[in-house]
């Protein structure tokens, strides 16, 4: 389960940051990826909802730490 | 009576987006979708020699999300660093103030631009400082001279707060937040020469009483409608024009359009899955503003402008007016097509028929709405269709970026988006009703004035339904016919394929050697027999199964196959499929020791399309009789095999 979002998360990733290389991991945070600034979240966050279908709240994506976060999160959501 | 091959095909999934949903604009369904491999198609662009801004435009003319437009904005950028590298797109500087946020814009809109031959250029205002940028002269946008300045406002950093039932005060709000984006306009005008692009004010979901609202003055509805009604009535007669973001957010759903949480978290003013739409609209209006509005609508006719096949239905047979939900939906399109011709678009007929087989539903069908005399150049041969629309081009004097074309098959749509990109070619859904709808949402008509002029300007270009000879054709079909990825299956007559061989058999008149027709039960005797050589010919390609196209029945007499009947679906012809299917015949005629083959031409109205056809196929002529029919023959061993871009299937 875990390895499929980390998966469908990586392509989101290089997409929004047009960086086809980019491999993740789940202690990568924001100072980790070069154009990961609080207008590029957003733009994240919204791939993310779009890419794994589900609606994240304001407080939701603004807490997130890491990577990790973000895939524990996803992971609560579509663990229903 | 529908088109068999072409019904079938209809039924297979293509993978398409169906504009029936709410995603007809936020997927912008009327482009074609990204290729797989566009990311590295946007990295080939840098750092190639000479100028890049065709292929750009290639790029930017697919369905591209938010995230892609990004990447190929990046590009643009880095390409607009070396001189050059963005000819031929045309610059345009535009300056951006709102009170919401302008970040997420800017990509879109410069990536989107490309799309409509623009090389666009974005100066961002300081966020809800629009009066400071305007009144400034030294301010950014004043100082960049740019051609136009974008006032993208929201409804909720304008004094427009609600005040329901104060007749008085509402009036006094919208004329203050009017009074405000007068001293914008004028300040841009002043201090930086440049018009600007007003929008209107997408309304609110939320109601406060309900359907009073709308009457009740001070309530929000009441406010941005009144806010809007006058916004236009100002800018009549300015230099400024009007974006109508509020008609845009009404196409889609206010409620989709508008998404709190993202106003919430960085002032967001849509949803951010609009932006492709946003920038596609912000685009064709600078593109319009530039000239590069499209002018003329070439219409295919078969499946496009009636249901049917008028070569093989017949005038009764195709399927066109009231009273039957299929008809009506073919005399939309065509009504639309009048509408366009009303305010000046020119018309143009494009269509693998015979020239009077194609005229004969404008001049005889009661419930066509076109006619002839609506039709500047009619074009109806069986020429490709790239050659012909670039022959309508040059006799309109219009260019190929002036041109659109209404085209059910997308085998053909992709032909003319390869050989001619410059031509604009809406992807359809597969239902009728909705062709109209795609086509008029991407905007290819947009206008920035509308004169008396405009209304003429179709008469201007003597509706006389022209045809005119083509010179030579075009280039690298057989490139694109490589790329369709056909693959062709061959089976003997078989109980599986019966009826529709026979339904073949007995409907196909213009791809059609022999017109002969046989009953199902006679078809049936044909597969056992060891006298004859039979064919049920299927054909796929990247778009889908086309189904069975072809049929072929030989004779045997001694050590000859007499071709009784050879037919084949129209819609796959120029496809190179009939040499395939000679190959096929020739390599089992060999196997049963078969020396010669026979071929009969037998005219009737409708199949002269096929009069030459075993001569272009190397047979040569045994004899001519008075009524036009003809014989021909073909040696086995002198066959040479002409290696069509087409795969046979091993079954």
């Amino acid at each position: 389960m875990e390895d499929g979002i980390l998966t469908k998360l990586t392509e989101v990733f290089r997409d929004v940051f047009a960086d086809d290389s980019l491999v993740l991991s789940r202690e990568m945070s924001a100072t980790d990826i070069d154009g990961w600034d609080s207008l590029a979240h957003i733009t994240l966050m919204l791939s993310v909802q779009r890419a794994f279908h589900v609606r994240l709240s304001a407080s939701e994506t603004s807490q997130l730490q890491n990577v990790g976060a973000l895939i524990d999160l996803l992971h609560s959501k579509q663990g229903h | 009576m529908i088109d068999f091959a072409a019904s079938r095909s209809r039924q297979e999934p293509r993978g398409a987006i169906d504009p029936m949903s709410d995603e007809l604009f936020a997927e912008l369904s009327w482009l074609p979708r990204a290729p797989g491999d566009f990311s590295e198609r946007c990295k080939a662009l840098i750092g190639s020699e000479g100028p890049q801004g065709e292929r750009v435009r290639a790029l930017a003319s697919y369905a591209l999300d938010e995230n892609k437009l990004n990447r190929l904005a990046k590009v643009i950028n880095a390409l607009r660093a070396s001189p050059g590298a963005i000819h031929p797109l045309a610059p345009f500087r535009l300056g951006i103030t709102s009170n919401a946020t302008t970040h997420y814009l800017v990509s879109p809109l410069i990536a989107t631009a490309a799309r409509h031959g623009i090389a666009l250029e974005c100066i961002e205002g300081k966020f809800d400082q629009s009066a400071q940028e305007a009144l400034d002269p030294a301010s950014a946008i004043n100082r960049a001279r740019p051609d136009a300045v974008l006032l993208a406002l929201d409804y909720r950093g304008l004094p427009l707060r609600s005040m329901p039932g104060d007749a008085a005060g509402a009036s006094q709000a919208i004329a203050a937040a009017l009074e405000q984006l007068d001293a914008i306009r004028n300040g841009f005008r002043a201090n930086g020469d440049a018009i600007c692009i007003l929008q209107t004010l997408a309304r609110p979901v939320e109601t406060s009483l309900g359907s009073l609202d709308l009457a009740l003055p001070g309530t929000p509805r009441h406010l941005v409608d009144g806010f809007n009604r006058r916004l236009v009535e100002r800018l009549g007669g300015s230099q400024d024009f009007l974006l109508d973001v509020a008609g845009l957010a009404e196409s889609v759903g206010l409620a989709e359009w508008h998404d709190p949480t993202l106003w919430n978290i960085g002032k967001i003013p849509f949803a951010n899955r609009f932006l492709p739409v946003y920038a596609d609209f912000v685009c064709r209006l600078i593109a319009a503003l530039r000239g590069k509005s499209r002018r003329c609508l070439v219409l295919d006719l078969d499946n496009t402008l009636w249901g049917g096949v008028i070569g093989d239905d017949g005038l009764p047979g195709i399927v066109l007016g009231q009273g039957d939900a299929t008809g009506e939906a073919f005399l939309n399109v065509q009504r639309t097509a009048l509408e366009l011709r009303e305010r000046g678009v020119v018309l143009a007929v494009c269509s693998k028929n015979d020239d009077e087989t194609a005229r004969e539903p404008f001049r005889n069908h009661p419930e066509m709405l076109l006619r002839e005399h609506h039709v500047a150049i009619f074009q109806a041969n069986w020429n490709d269709k790239a050659t012909n629309i670039r022959a309508i081009a040059e006799a309109l004097s219009l260019g190929l970026e002036s041109m659109v074309l209404l085209d059910d098959s997308p085998m053909e749509r992709g032909l003319v988006r390869e050989i001619l990109p410059e031509v604009a070619v809406p992807e359809l859904p597969d239902d009728p009703a909705l062709y109209a709808r795609t086509m008029l949402a991407a905007g290819y008509f947009e206008a920035v004035t509308f004169s008396a002029e405009d209304q003429r300007r179709a008469d201007i270009y003597q509706e006389n339904a022209l045809h005119i000879a083509l010179k030579e054709s075009a280039t690298g079909i057989d490139d694109y016919l490589r790329s369709l990825g056909m693959t062709i299956h061959f089976r003997p007559f078989d109980p599986l394929g019966r009826s529709r061989i026979a339904q073949l058999i007995n409907k196909s008149n213009q791809f059609n050697l022999t017109t002969r027709r046989y009953s199902e039960a006679q078809i049936a005797r044909l597969e056992n027999d060891p006298a004859f050589f039979t064919l049920q010919v299927r054909l796929t390609d990247s778009f889908g199964d086309n189904g069975m196209i072809c049929a072929v029945i030989c004779a045997r007499n001694q050590q000859d196959w007499q071709i009784d009947t050879w037919l084949m679906s129209c819609r796959v012809l120029g496809r190179m499929v009939e040499h395939a299917v000679l190959e096929e015949i020739v390599r089992n005629a060999r196997l049963q020791g078969i020396r010669r083959l026979i071929g009969t031409y037998l005219p009737t109205q409708r199949n002269k399309l096929v009069e030459e056809h075993y001569g272009r196929l190397g047979f040569d002529l045994l004899e001519r009789a008075d009524d036009g029919a003809t014989r021909w023959e073909l040696a086995v061993d002198k066959y040479l095999a002409r290696n069509p871009p087409i795969t046979v299937a091993q079954s």
